[in-house]
């Protein structure tokens, strides 16, 4: 039906693809929950769009967008200008739509209003606008807000304050461009990484074009692993298999071209300026080397936590002190190009030895690069067990990758599996709570927990340690958003403390002492396992309970 | 101190002066109620007063209970103290209540709506000195569409959902939303169907409003038949076993909460649709102007948010606490009756 839509809209102006067509598609993909509908809706809107509005569709579905021309809250004044309420309520609103552009979308006044301008022609003149004063900001922006519908003035909205973040994937959006340009999705998947440039690339080179101009900054997409499923012993002869341990910092791709460094983290950031230690690899490595690995913190010459690398990874700047207190290396786990060749097809045991050769040649040479070590282990036992070393040895878990396989694209089952161990887990109290984003808009399910201290009075009192949204299901989120709501004890803006009644089982992957949290203590990745309804608050944890667990 | 007319207890909006509860949600002796929302009239009370169009309806829903009905602004005296029930649009039969003694008039408005639904009794603005309102959309964010754009709509997404062979399946709440929703479907583009629960209730109605024909869906009805025509069901119906037995389908839901892409992505709706049974945010300010009351008081919705917006216009408002739920309970709550009616039809026989 949405596909029906879209057709017909395009058959009545044959000619272009208008703004208009584009908040439609996003309609159409924001509507469907069935993969389907949206490769198709997407695959029909790219062979119908000109080739400057799909190379800017292609940008904003792959989150690349332009810089923002106008700071939030002087979009937020403007808005309200044109709604003629209190700035108040304009942010009560929007803790409770969830989104800004959706927000802003709403309060102003409706309009049946559409504009004959293209996508490239917006986005061109929101390029533009980041550098007018502020009142031909202010003039711009009422002008479209008053000439688009609601849905148009949403999508018109979202440019301007961020990426379009409607449930299609990367992945879905190569699939159909791949299906609308008949050209092989991997190849696509590759030509639409790294740092290409909406605004000046060309549709003929981004996408048609053998090798296109940034090749020399360019990525490999990634290759990811599902968590295992079932019995270990189940995936066949342990002799098949390579077991490394899986590295808790950031996955990164370093690679090494005409005596440049680019460092790419998995989420596509090129971060080379946030790791000077990396430098030193050029003259080092050869040129033509693309090495696939994690980036961890290694304080006082030793792999540190992830809080520890998070120090790092905020920072504009990197001070000679912090590159002294927080050290990086790379943990090498793979070898993607050699001699400027793409061996990405080679078998994983080949491109390990090459990796190990390579690093044999520099392990005297600089500390910052490090192999992420093969265990040897000829048995499912012996990889159990080895699986149990995980905290000790400051990993996550083991990854299992079978030696003949080549580097894939994206998240494929066979190959490579995730082996993380049992997270820890903890019992606490639901102390405050706020409205989530998105689907969850308006419903209180971002949580914070809280475990029991014995204060200087000796009297014991709830310490809030984590914040968790996730692990509950829809029907148990409505429960506790129902409680929230009945139990609510003060107000801060959009957080609500609650009546201390609710305890939930908190699973956490790894916990440091910490002077930034009030707990002294930050856990990793945490989220509700389960719902203790069998449990009295004052059968949780302690922060003392918390502590111990720290190795 | 003196008494105030309309005063907030455990059991709901008291009288003292006439022993009398508006809207009770515990057991009371004398009930004044405003509509056949199951929030607002609660079983167990031992009189019953109400508009006589809402008769059937708490009856179909609570049996056979000790009820009075009364005419719009037909005023009946209880200890001194008249009151009167006047439209409040939000559903058939629903009611204002005014309450006044000696010159001091309020007025407790239960669920309303400014539009006119075309089968509701259109809302009638009654002047006083106290305003009890819900609230349920007290947010710029709320503002609704014509009924007659919403309704184009509706119907053309039944033509398309046809056009490409499939059932729709439109939820609405079974008393008042369904009935709205029926009463403008277009039958050209097919047939209606009903969930139990719906169907019973446009029986109860159909006395009152010229509805189209709808058809029961029963352990009878063929997967193939309804294909091409559209089933009005509960939102409560969403997700279960009854609605996946009708594949291929498309669903859409009509509800003010649909003016949110978060409520309807939540629910996994295909479609939403923003109509509403309750005020927006304009047409709260314009009423509660056009009572003239000096004093508000928010029963339920955004209340904390709506009444410092009212105090900021200069209105005395406050917030009281009651058990009414609004909108949210017809969206996001399972009935009783409603499992019930599917149990009675769930099986729809396949192939």
């Amino acid at each position: 039906m949405i596909l029906c839509v879209l057709i017909n809209i395009i058959r009545k102006e044959s000619n272009s693809i208008r703004m208009k067509n584009f908040a439609q598609l996003i309609k159409a993909l924001d509507s469907s929950n069935k993969t389907n509908v949206k490769v198709d809706a997407l695959t029909t809107y790219f062979k119908n769009a000109s080739p400057e509005d799909k190379v800017w569709t292609i940008a904003i579905l792959s989150h690349r967008r332009p810089p923002r021309p106008v700071n939030t809250t002087l979009l937020r004044i403007w808005a309200n200008e044109l709604a003629n309420i209190p700035l108040w309520l304009f942010e009560e609103s929007y803790h409770i739509v969830g989104d800004l552009a959706e927000t802003i979308a709403l309060i102003i006044p409706a309009t049946k209003e559409h504009s004959d301008k293209s996508l490239t022609e917006y986005l061109q003149e929101i390029i533009a606008l980041k550098k007018k004063s502020d009142a031909e900001k202010k003039e711009y922006l009422h002008e479209n807000w008053l000439a688009l519908n609601y849905y148009e003035r949403f999508v018109f909205t979202k440019l301007i304050t961020g990426s379009l973040r409607i449930g299609v994937s990367q992945k879905l959006m190569t699939r159909a461009l791949s299906k609308a340009e008949e050209v092989d999705e991997d190849a696509l998947a590759y030509k639409l990484m790294g740092n290409w440039d909406p605004n000046t690339i060309t549709f003929q080179e981004l996408i048609l074009d053998e090798k296109s101009s940034d090749y020399l900054s360019k990525p490999y997409p990634f290759y990811l692993a599902y968590p295992i499923e079932g019995e270990v012993y189940n995936l066949g002869n342990p002799e098949d298999w390579s077991i490394e341990h899986k590295w808790d910092g950031i996955r990164s791709q370093t690679i090494i071209r005409e005596n440049e460094l680019y460092v790419w983290s998995r989420g596509e950031e090129l971060v080379t300026d946030k790791y000077p230690e990396f430098q030193s690899f050029v003259g080092l490595i050869p040129n033509g080397t693309v090495i696939d690995a994690e980036i961890l913190a290694f304080p006082e010459g030793e792999i540190g936590t992830f809080n520890d690398l998070q120090t790092r990874i905020g920072r504009k700047t990197i001070s000679a002190s912090l590159l002294e207190k927080v050290p990086v290396i790379l943990k090498a786990y793979d070898i993607l190009e050699w001699e400027g060749q793409d061996i990405r097809n080679l078998p994983y045991s080949e491109r390990r030895l090459l990796l190990e050769q390579l690093y044999d040649s520099l392990k005297d040479k600089t500390s910052h690069f490090q192999l992420s070590e093969r265990v040897l282990l000829h048995s499912w036992e012996d990889v159990t067990a080895e699986r149990m070393r995980a905290r000790e040895m400051k990993s996550e878990g083991l990854m299992l990758k079978r030696n003949n396989s080549p580097y894939l694209v994206g998240r494929k089952k066979g190959d490579w599996w995730k082996w993380k161990i049992e997270p820890l887990v903890i019992d606490a109290v639901l102390t405050y709570a706020m409205r989530g984003h998105g689907r969850r808009s308006n419903l209180f399910t971002d949580y914070t927990f809280a475990l029991w201290q014995t204060n200087d009075n000796g009297e014991r009192e709830l310490v809030t340690f984590a914040k968790a949204y996730s692990g509950l299901t829809d029907a148990e989120f409505r429960r506790v958003d129902d409680f929230i709501k009945k139990n609510t004890l003060e107000r801060f803006g959009p957080v609500r403390s609650v009546t201390p009644q609710l305890v939930f089982e908190i699973g956490f992957e790894g916990i440091a002492l910490s002077k930034r949290h009030k707990s002294g203590v930050a856990t990793r990745f945490p989220r509700i396992l389960r719902w203790r309804h069998d449990k009295k608050i004052e059968e949780a944890n302690s922060i003392e309970d918390l502590k111990n667990m720290i190795s | 101190m003196k008494i105030p007319l309309l005063a907030f207890n455990d059991k709901g909006i008291y009288c003292q002066q006439a022993d009398v509860y508006l809207d009770p949600w515990r057991p009371v002796k004398n009930a004044i109620i405003t509509h056949g929302h199951s929030d607002h009239a609660r079983w167990g009370h031992q009189n019953y007063i109400t508009h006589h169009t809402n008769i059937p309806i708490i009856r179909h829903r609570l049996g056979e209970i000790n009820v009075t009905g009364k005419e719009w602004g037909e005023t009946f005296v209880i200890n001194n103290v008249k009151f009167s029930l006047h439209p409040a649009g939000h559903i058939i039969g629903s009611s204002q209540i005014r309450v006044e003694h000696k010159g001091e008039v309020w007025v407790f408005t239960g669920d309303y709506k400014i539009e006119d639904d075309g089968i509701s009794t259109p809302y009638e603005t009654v002047k006083c000195h106290t305003f009890i309102t819900e609230c349920t959309f007290g947010l710029p964010a709320f503002n609704w569409t014509p009924q007659a754009e919403v309704i184009t709509d509706i119907n053309n997404w039944w033509a398309e959902n046809k056009a490409e062979g499939k059932t729709s399946i439109l939820f609405g709440y079974s008393l008042g939303k369904a009935q709205r929703l029926l009463k403008y479907l277009d039958t050209d583009i097919g047939k209606i169907y009903t969930h139990g629960a719906i169907e019973n209730m446009t029986n109860v109605l159909r006395p009152l409003v010229d509805f189209p024909k709808t058809e029961l869906i029963t352990r009878e009805t063929k997967k193939e038949e309804l294909l091409g025509n559209i089933v009005l069901a509960p939102p409560s119906a969403h997700g279960s076993v009854w609605i996946r037995k009708m594949t291929p389908f498309v669903t859409g839901a009509a509800s003010g909460w649909m003016a949110f892409r978060g409520a309807r992505r939540r629910r996994a709706i295909d479609k939403g649709f923003v109509l509403s049974d309750h005020c927006d945010w304009y047409s709260l300010l314009d009423s509660i102007k056009a009572t003239g009351a000096e004093k508000v008081i928010c029963t339920h919705g955004y209340t904390d948010i709506f009444s410092k917006y009212l105090r900021e216009l200069g209105y005395d408002a406050r917030t009281e606490k009651t058990q009414y739920e609004g909108e949210a309970a017809e969206m996001e709550k399972e009935e009783k009756d409603v499992e019930i009616d599917q149990n009675q039809t769930s099986i729809i026989s396949e192939n």
